[in-house]
């Protein structure tokens, strides 16, 4: 799979408070004064109960609203503005959508290009080493290891971001679940399940 | 997948003027609001200034911006925090503005030099 990173383009520096924020995470890492590895820690200890919202409240919605659906199809990035989540930078956001027949998997194979808007910051797992190469080369595997095992007819695709371009992943509506409002639905709609790692939560598993 | 992290002891998040949250704890906007959230519970932790001292660096540096004309609605916390962190490093000695600024300039630096995709490295010197 071709990976559009804009090959000859150099790199435009993130906004002047990122850097100014790793400005100083840098000279404190060298200074030995902090350590990388435990603000990974932090981060990672409030990363799942931030972002995903946004996401899951765009999987309820499409879930619930078939009209809110056929926009995302169209211009995801302008229906998750619709909805208030909008990211710096302007990369552009295609959804990509889980059925009986095909599994979708979003990775980022060069660096760790996330949807943070409607994620909020990836787990250390997808930006490691190891997932990135291995959710192209075996992503049954992968899978496997989030507990998600698909039968041998479900084509599984792999999407690889980029600067330009996130994905979504728009997981299956669980079964059992006709009729749930999208507040209902919402808790149901894991970070995981939009990277494509699991599915959503099954109906039995509602906190609601 | 991984087990949860093992909470490191927290600092009274209580104790901050309006820190975004909800019920669940803090709220970021942007992946740097959540480093620099971080990074202060990191330095606070390793006994570099009390949570006292953070919270009174912190407040100063609202009011300072409230006084200056900021709404203050909550899109602008993480800047006053990050502005403070920055004031408590240097305060407490732990990095200068002028090493601060000029880190800064080599990220930009090390930014326009790296083609678009590969990783960025910091070249200093």
């Amino acid at each position: 799979m071709a990976h559009d990173h804009h090959g000859d383009e150099m790199t435009e520096p993130p906004s002047e408070m990122a850097l100014r924020v790793q400005a100083l995470e840098s000279l404190l890492v060298e200074k030995g004064l902090v350590d990388l590895k435990a603000l990974d820690v932090i981060i990672d200890r409030y990363e799942n109960r931030v972002g995903p919202r946004n996401g899951a409240h765009v999987v309820a919605r499409a879930w619930t609203d078939p009209d809110y659906l056929e926009r995302l199809r169209t211009d995801a990035t302008a229906a998750i503005a619709e909805l208030d989540y909008t990211g710096r930078q302007g990369e552009h956001m295609v959804v990509v959508e889980n059925g009986p027949k095909v599994h979708h998997l979003v990775v980022c194979t060069l660096c760790s290009c996330y949807p943070w808007p409607v994620l909020g910051l990836p787990p250390a797992w997808y930006k490691s080493s190891p997932y990135r190469s291995r959710a192209v080369i075996d992503p049954r595997g992968v899978l496997a290891e989030f507990g998600t095992v698909l039968d041998d007819d479900v084509e599984v695709k792999v999407w690889d971001s980029t600067s330009e371009v996130r994905f979504l992943v728009l997981p299956e509506r669980p079964e059992g679940t006709e009729g749930w409002t999208m507040e209902q639905l919402i808790p149901l709609v894991s970070r995981n399940s939009m990277i494509g790692v699991e599915k959503a939560r099954p109906a039995t598993e509602a906190t609601a | 997948m991984t087990p949860a992290t093992t909470p490191a002891t927290l600092p009274a998040l209580d104790a901050l003027p309006d820190l975004p949250r909800d019920a669940d704890g803090p709220v970021f906007r942007e992946p740097w609001e959540a480093s620099a959230f971080a990074i202060t519970l990191e330095l606070h932790a390793a006994g570099h200034f009390t949570w006292d001292e953070w919270a009174t660096a912190l407040s100063q540096q609202i009011r300072a911006a409230q006084a200056a004309g900021d709404p203050d609605l909550g899109n602008t916390y993480y800047r006053h925090w990050l502005a403070a962190l920055e004031s408590l490093v240097t305060t407490k000695a732990l990095a200068t503005p002028e090493a601060l600024d000029l880190r800064a300039q080599d990220w930009v630096r090390a930014y326009r030099n790296t083609p678009h995709g590969h990783p960025v490295e910091l070249k200093t010197g």
